[in-house]
């Protein structure tokens, strides 16, 4: 896997909100097929970060101000509004955190899928129709077909997510980018939704860029993770490393609260105290304020992201000596 | 079938409504200070003419009989006898109904007609200059009394700009039409003041909607998005402004009818006033009710067809 | 203005629409009491010699066909036209929100019986009922009070119930009613002050529509009389020399838009002001 060229490259992506850079140069990349972990607190950017993707912004007026998103041959950033809704639900999808408001309540089920269908794939009337059911069928709506003519409140709140999955794959896209998919849900529901994410994921080679604040769910899914805190990545790398040895004292903190990680080594305090105000961001590494092994030089200098072992890298100035 | 239940039912529910209607109606006349004969005859009437009148309308008879007089009137479609056509004031009413109906409908069609355009100009503008443009003028035309627009716009166009006619109703449907077309406009600047001004803040509010972010990451196109998701789902507050407004201009439709000499209910309304014909201005008033109710339920209605969410029982 | 806190004053200073409102109406005020004493023309006398002249340096709004001046008119009628107005709206106000208040309070068979004849009184178009009463009693400012009152405090009735039927359910209202309050003090010391923001918002509104009402009725005839002046009764006059002198006709109108839009300020403003949102 780790030959195969990425699918989506994101370097220094910078996106404003007005005077709030929600998004300070971000960079990862996702391979082909792969599940890759977005993870944070909420309002660490990780949401705009995958808007920024798709340039979607929910009405809010947002800039992205700098860095490149490489998808496919082109930069999304770089490219104009009507070559970027080719691309939207055709080659990169999205589904959003809560089902219950993400559907739009005064159209049909069956015509809100065949709306993609139609827009990317050309296909009409009977065509489309069949091909709806087959895409319903495919997300575990059992008689697909009679629910067509259904309005989204005639649903229950993980049918809907299916409903919003089946969206999304209508044009088979090559990523898919899911924004906080269970928190709204159920905690059965949530597991469900997440199998069919990676059932899905391994029968049609699909990537999945899977933002979360819950690294339970970043446990079950994903291959490899990058823990984002105010604005910026603080620790990337595989899943399974960042599990066994996190570098960063947040990424420790985020598995400490963890009710079932069982730490190893010292046990660190709760993580106290609340997340920058991103208009006026601190001085030096912005989790120093939090931070119990903060020193004079955290305050002041910048951490950038560093390897400390293959494929994991860290934005901790005091990795090394630390050993976390 | 269900839609047709539905209505079934409100029509149901209206029948006690209508009763009452009557009776407001009926009430109305009789229970404010002075007596009717003497107000009809004025300072004319003598004593014995005053008894007469009072005879011949039935006022000194019980009030029960008089009311259950004026429903069996009404049962029979005569609404009574007018004092100033002395003939059957039903018919009157039916045949100036529909330079009324006309008048509100046509009205109606422009408000939408500049309500939808304006109103996505302005929110999609929201805070900008256009915005401001936009509401400014809508709160003058609000403003606005539609009596004094239309003498300065019969003014304008009869010496200025002769393309529109100023006053009557013509013949033909075409004609007629082409001379409502002036009072409509005028109707429609006030209605559609309100309309623009409700339909602006729910677009501004379903723009932020989560299910505008699903549909334009189906990567639709912006003009599909903005017409299929977000007028669609934007129009439905809005039609119950637009039907209590309605219900407004139904009154309102008294005064522009007088100053474009249109002969509609509203006309016969102020002429059967100064005539002091009595059972004309009560069955009229029955009769503006009955439209008012109509529209209600026509909203109602709306409102179920344009919404799935609503429960149609 | 030390009574008043510095929250209210930040929020009024923030507050655009209401600041503009108020200073139209106090423009308007001060043109009414003011300037009646520096305006010599009398505004009913009759000169013939001066007739149609347009607007100039004399005559600012120009004169009717009867030789008056449109100016002094025109600022003569808005005291009139206010005045009505104003017992027009506040007359309804009080009544329409004591009818919604108990109403809304009490519940039960009072709420259904008050609820059904407001549903049905809003079945009669507004204009319809007022020229009906007023025309079948005769155009008189008591008739005119009397139309208007029987008729506009539905919609006050309207509003504050529906706003005591969410109050009720409040935390401090069930407090109160738990301590043992007379009814009495919970309706006006808990539940009216709550309640009370929207009807008084609404009231900004009734105005403007008051004011283009009464000046109808002033239009067809049916409202105040010659030569009292009048703006409807001024449009409507203006009508008969229309195509000599546009202006008698103009002016009165624009006078209606001028009160129409300052309402308008008003009425946003205090909504921002009564009702900050979170």
């Amino acid at each position: 896997m780790s030959g195969s060229p990425p699918l989506l490259q994101v370097e220094g992506l910078v996106t404003r909100f007005g005077a709030v850079t929600a998004v300070d140069g971000v960079s990862f990349d996702i391979r082909p097929g792969e599940i890759f972990g977005l993870v944070g607190e909420s309002g660490c950017g990780k949401s705009a970060t995958c808007r920024s993707l798709i340039r979607l912004f929910g009405g809010a007026s947002a800039e992205i101000a700098g860095g490149s998103v490489l998808f496919e041959g082109n930069d999304l950033v770089r490219l104009d509004n009507r070559g970027m809704e080719d691309i939207r639900g055709n080659r990169i999808a999205m589904i959003f955190q809560d089902p219950m408001t993400a559907l739009n309540p005064t159209m049909r089920i069956g015509e809100q899928i065949a709306e993609g269908v139609r827009r990317h794939r050309g296909l009409k009337g009977e065509p489309a129709r069949r091909e709806v059911i087959a895409l319903l069928e495919s997300v575990g709506v059992t008689s697909a077909e009679s629910r067509l003519s259904a309005y989204p409140h005639e649903f229950s709140g993980g049918m809907r997510q299916r409903v919003l999955i089946a969206i999304a794959l209508a044009c088979r896209p090559h990523l898919l980018i899911a924004d906080e998919p269970t928190t709204a849900l159920d905690v059965t529901i949530q597991d469900q939704i997440l199998k069919l994410i990676l059932r899905l994921s391994k029968e049609t080679g699909l990537a999945v860029l899977m933002v979360t604040h819950d690294l339970g769910v970043v446990a079950q899914t994903c291959d490899r993770v990058a823990v984002m805190y105010a604005g910026r990545i603080v620790e990337r790398g595989d899943t399974r490393q960042i599990f066994r040895r996190p570098a960063h004292p947040y990424t420790r903190a985020l598995l400490d609260a963890l009710p079932a990680h069982t730490g190893r080594g010292t046990r660190l305090k709760p993580l106290g105290g609340e997340p920058p105000d991103l208009s006026a961001p601190p001085q030096g590494c912005r989790f120093h304020p939090r931070c119990a092994f903060a020193t004079e030089v955290c305050r002041v200098e910048q951490p950038s992201l560093q390897p400390i072992e293959s494929r994991h890298d860290t934005a901790c100035l005091r990795a090394g000596e630390l050993g976390l | 079938m269900v839609l047709l239940k539905f209505t079934a039912g409100r029509l149901l529910q209206l029948i006690p409504v209508l009763f009452v209607i009557t009776l407001i109606a009926f009430l109305l006349l009789r229970v404010l200070p002075g007596d009717p004969a003497t107000l009809i005859l004025g300072s004319r009437g003598t004593p014995e003419d005053i008894a007469r009148l009072t005879t011949q309308l039935g006022l000194d008879r019980p009030l029960w009989q008089q009311y259950l007089g004026f429903l069996g009137d009404m049962l029979r479609g005569s609404f009574g006898q007018s004092i100033a056509y002395r003939t059957a004031v039903g018919p009157l009413i039916l045949e100036r109904l529909w330079a009324t109906l006309a008048l509100v409908g046509l009205s109606t069609v422009f408000a939408v007609a500049m309500t939808v355009p304006f109103a996505l100009m302005a929110a999609l503008h929201k805070g900008g200059v256009v915005d401001h443009v936009i509401k400014v003028f809508f709160v003058m035309m609000m403003s606005m009394p539609a009596f004094w627009l239309g003498v300065l716009l019969v003014l304008l166009l009869s010496i200025a700009f002769p393309i529109f006619p100023v006053s009557g109703f013509g013949e033909g449907v075409m004609d007629r039409l082409y001379h409502l077309f002036l009072p409509s406009f005028i109707i429609a600047l006030g209605t559609a003041a309100l309309t623009i001004r409700s339909l602006r803040s729910s677009l501004i509010d379903v723009l932020k909607a989560d299910y505008i972010d699903t549909a334009l990451a189906k990567g639709l196109r912006s003009r599909r998005v903005l017409l299929a998701h977000v007028l669609r789902n934007s129009l439905i507050s809005t039609i119950s402004v637009l039907g209590v407004h309605t219900s407004w201009v139904i009154g309102g439709t008294v005064v522009i009818e007088s100053v474009f000499a249109i002969p509609g209910l509203g006309y016969l309304l102020l002429s059967s006033i100064s005539a002091r014909d009595y059972p004309m201005v009560q069955g009229l008033t029955v009769t503006f009710a009955v439209l008012v109710v109509t529209i209600n339920l026509i909203t109602d209605i709306a409102y179920a067809v344009a919404d799935p969410r609503v429960k149609l029982s | 203005m030390s009574w008043v806190s510095a929250e209210t004053r930040a929020r009024f200073r923030r507050n655009r629409s209401l600041q503009v409102g108020l200073a139209m109406l106090a423009a308007l005020a001060l043109l009414i009491f003011v300037a009646p004493l520096f305006l010599h023309a009398d505004i009913m006398a009759v000169d013939f010699g001066q007739a149609l002249l347009p607007p100039g340096a004399d005559h600012w709004f120009g004169t009717d066909d009867l030789g008056r001046d449109v100016f002094a008119r025109v600022v003569s009628a808005a005291g009139v036209d206010l005045q009505i107005a104003i017992v027009c709206v506040f007359v309804p106000f009080v009544i329409g929100s004591a009818v919604g208040l108990i109403s809304g309070y009490v519940g039960g068979i009072t709420d259904v019986v008050l609820m059904r004849i407001v549903d049905v009184l809003w079945a009669f178009p507004f204009y319809v009922l007022v020229i009906a009463i007023v025309g079948s009693l005769g155009p008189s400012l008591l008739n005119m009070y009397m139309a208007f009152t029987l008729v506009a405090w539905i919609s006050f009735a309207r509003i504050v119930r529906g706003e005591v039927l969410l109050v009720k359910r409040m935390e401090y209202v069930q407090a109160a009613q738990v301590l043992g309050y007379s009814q009495t003090r919970i309706i006006l010391r808990h539940v009216l002050p709550n309640v009370i923001a929207p009807a008084i918002v609404f009231m900004m509104a009734d105005v403007v529509l008051t004011i283009l009402a009464v000046t109808a009725l002033g239009f067809l005839g049916l409202g105040i009389q010659p030569p009292t002046p009048e703006w409807g009764v001024m449009i409507s006059e203006g009508r008969n020399f229309i195509l000599d002198g546009w202006w008698g006709s103009l002016f009165p109108g624009l006078a209606i838009v001028y009160v129409g839009v300052t309402f308008a300020f008003l009425g946003d403003g205090l909504d921002d002001f009564l009702r900050p949102k979170a």
